[in-house]
């Protein structure tokens, strides 16, 4: 540490005095911040009139955190990486020729082992029962959303169309197979294309009315549609039944060889002698959903190697030049919006079959700007960034109801749960301070005539509407 | 008059009474002329006077208030390009263009610059996509060609050492090669470009002269240009229009337009009295020399 404080050209006292300087003028802007959100809270009293409680404990370990944090900060974490930098470059090391390791060259195939290994694993380690809570709320979770996002990226990442509304595909899958299937009786198997096709449409018809607008216009009205598709959903209580939602929406079947309902003779715990457990079900939908979003990922890398996949990012670089090349814009961007539904569909419909009970509240604008956010963490039209995004962010959701230890430093009535979206906004602020594009910002060549070199994220466009 | 524009005398692009109005402004009034087959022409006129616009009229970016534009192709098929949407006046017409500020699709390498500009061809090959995906029919070979196709283009614009980088981190000079090697990989019969010189030094200015002639020797197909750059325009072309304040003032061999007194009064801005005085003494000079 004392050679790391002379680099920086400072005496040890020097910085510790700095780091106390800059800690009490963080603590300040904290108390500043936090003071009314706070500090101060609104609540009723015993004869139901609006009193102000005080939380001045409270806010005092928000600031204390803060303060804490700065301190730490400048005076350690700092001339750490300054310490780091000047190594680097004293050794002649840049960060482009450092070699991969291991883990880096085969990520992608480790994580899929992990993945195909984890539902065993999770029921081997804490049997049927207590599996439950890592396949499903972590799992199930984590992998609805990765595909969801993949199948955003599609329409934002790849086209550069900005669409605030994607939800809305998402709800028309799930209430495709939700309807079709309690007055059809149609299988899980049947609907799951046909509410892939839906959505599809609905992307078309979306599609038609936003072609002519860019950029700030664009993301309004899909912005529109979104809650357009939940207030029909809320309103036309004929078909939909309103804010009470469809329940009892049939289970999806093992190819309709086996089932899970627990009455039926061919139940798949009876059928393999297995304990009768709600844990199968949920396995057989992991690897559901990991085959949905393998085929999201395959269909997109392989449509970025033909004409359209290209045609969507060369529309995000520059529209005008696409028309000028002989590309029908119009039919590019109705390909992309119609393609991204189509994989909200399919992610709708298998939420219904989930959860066995759709209402609108579930497809609420706050889901889609969180999919949106786990796009742009994760960098525009990567995969791979995109899946760490919703792993990071989703999976960190779900960790926090976890953290009951919270409570011992907050108080009793902490949640933390409900501190989600503070923590959410949180990591993006850092994210886009250290990564403005993204955990991984670079893209992919599809063609290649001597290496194949990644883009630097500095020349792609993130695409004007 | 050059060998190649004496062997074919056809019309290629024919655009007649073209007027073009933003609002009260007049930016181009009663523009007419021709474009022969095998030709470089070349439009040139003050700042302002229009030229772009006429472009933008001819690739279908702007829809002319007035006028016809007429383009016939070598198998002698006509397309009325004013009543064409921009896209298929380059899929169908076969005319191609570049821009005054390059646009180039800086964040793809500069292969799949020219990879996108094959795209009506491998959508077909590749079934609109959905033979491609599944890996039926004849994608596989013509993206192959497809790449060949983009190797000769940059091999023609020097860039071919370049080919996996990022279109963006080119010099500016490559960027305008670029561009028109993008332009001619939609197999056009004609190419438009605007402003290819500009912001090149002379020996950039000297290898777009080379490959502008390459292009015509090469694949047959003509040259419309806006140029500032009087050396270049002097040199390669075989037909100029002037155009001054959405006019036409002249239109002829280099040579011709060189020695009018009109073109001589527009870029050097002579009092509109003064004119006639400029006439008269070129009459005078014309008549001594006879």
């Amino acid at each position: 540490m004392e050679k790391s404080v002379t680099v920086a050209g400072k005496s040890a006292s020097g910085l510790v005095w700095k780091g106390i300087t800059e800690a009490l003028f963080a603590a300040v802007i904290a108390f500043g911040l936090f003071v009314l959100y706070v500090g101060l809270k609104t609540d009723q009293n015993i004869n139901n009139e609006l009193v102000i409680v005080q939380r001045w404990g409270l806010l005092s370990v928000f600031v204390v955190i803060v303060a804490v944090a700065r301190f730490l900060g400048v005076v350690f974490v700092r001339p750490y990486i300054d310490m780091r930098k000047l190594q680097k470059a004293q050794a002649g090391e840049l960060d482009i020729s450092a070699g991969k390791g291991f883990f880096h060259r085969n990520f992608l195939k480790i994580v899929l082992v992990f993945l195909v290994v984890f539902p065993i694993a999770s029921v081997l380690l804490f049997g049927p029962q207590g599996s439950l809570k890592y396949v499903d709320n972590f799992g199930i979770q984590i992998l609805i959303y990765v595909m969801l996002a993949w199948g955003l990226n599609i329409v934002v990442g790849l086209a550069g169309l900005l669409d605030l509304g994607y939800v809305a595909f998402y709800a028309v899958g799930a209430y495709s197979y939700a309807l079709l299937s309690a007055n059809f009786g149609l299988s899980f198997w049947v609907l799951l294309p046909l509410a892939g096709i839906f959505a599809g449409l609905w992307g078309v018809i979306l599609g038609f009315p936003v072609l002519r607008l860019r950029g700030d216009y664009l993301a309004i009205v899909t912005l529109a549609f979104g809650e357009i598709i939940r207030l029909v959903l809320i309103n036309w209580t004929d078909v939909t039944k309103g804010t009470f939602g469809v329940s009892g929406i049939a289970k999806a079947s093992l190819f309709g060889l086996w089932s899970f309902d627990v009455g039926s003779p061919n139940n798949f715990a009876k059928a393999f002698h297995l304990p009768i457990a709600s844990a199968w079900y949920k396995i057989f939908l992991f690897y559901l959903i990991l085959a949905l979003c393998m085929l999201t990922a395959y269909v997109t890398i392989r449509l970025r190697r033909m004409p359209i996949g290209r045609a969507w990012e060369a529309l995000r670089e520059d529209e005008i030049a696409c028309r000028s090349l002989g590309i029908n814009t119009v039919t590019t961007k109705l390909t992309a919006f119609a393609t991204g539904a189509m994989f909200g569909g399919f992610a709708g419909s298998f939420f219904a079959a989930r959860q066995g009970f759709v209402s609108p509240e579930s497809f609420v604008f706050m889901e889609s700007a969180v999919i949106l956010a786990i796009v742009v963490l994760g960098g525009m039209g990567s995969l791979t960034g995109i899946a760490i995004a919703a792993f990071v962010m989703i999976g960190g959701t779900e960790l926090l109801r976890e953290m009951d230890f919270l409570k011992a430093i907050f108080g009793p009535d902490f949640t933390p749960e409900l501190y989600r979206m503070l923590l959410f906004g949180l990591a993006m602020v850092v994210v886009m301070l250290f990564k403005p594009r993204g955990f991984v910002g670079s893209r992919e060549p599809t063609a290649f005539l001597k290496v194949r070199k990644a883009v630097s994220g500095s020349f792609t466009k993130e695409g004007h509407g | 008059m050059s060998p190649v524009n004496a062997m074919s005398n056809d019309t290629l692009l024919k655009v007649e009474h073209l007027s073009m109005k933003f609002g009260g402004l007049m930016a181009i009034n009663d523009f007419s002329f021709e474009a022969r087959r095998g030709d470089i022409t070349a439009l040139i006129g003050p700042n302002g006077a229009g030229k772009t616009t006429v472009f933008n009229c001819i690739t279908g970016f702007y829809k002319p208030t007035m006028g016809m534009i007429t383009m016939t192709q070598r198998d002698g098929s006509k397309h009325l390009l004013e009543r064409l949407p921009d896209f298929r006046i380059t899929k169908e017409a076969k005319v191609a263009r570049t821009f005054q500020n390059i646009r180039l699709f800086s964040g793809l390498t500069v292969l799949e610059n020219l990879l996108v500009a094959q795209h009506n061809v491998l959508m077909q090959a590749s079934g609109y996509t959905i033979l491609g995906l599944l890996g039926i029919g004849s994608y596989r070979s013509e993206a192959r060609k497809a790449v060949e196709l983009a190797e000769h283009w940059l091999e023609k614009a020097d860039l071919i050492d370049r080919a996996d980088d990022p279109a963006g981190d080119l010099p500016y000079g490559a960027q305008r090669r670029l561009e028109i090697a993008r332009a001619m990989c939609t197999g056009p019969e004609l190419l438009c470009l605007d402003e290819p010189a500009a912001g090149l030094n002379p020996r950039e200015s000297a290898a777009l002269n080379e490959l502008l002639q390459g292009i015509r020797v090469d694949t047959g197909a003509s040259i419309l240009l806006i140029e500032h750059d009087m050396s270049v325009v002097m040199e390669i072309s075989d037909h100029v229009v002037v155009l001054e304040y959405g006019q036409k003032i002249s239109d002829g061999t280099p040579n011709d337009v060189k020695n009018d007194p009109r073109v001589i009064a527009a870029y050097l801005g002579v009092e509109d009295d003064e004119v006639e005085d400029v006439i008269a003494t070129v009459d005078h000079l014309e008549g001594g020399a006879n």
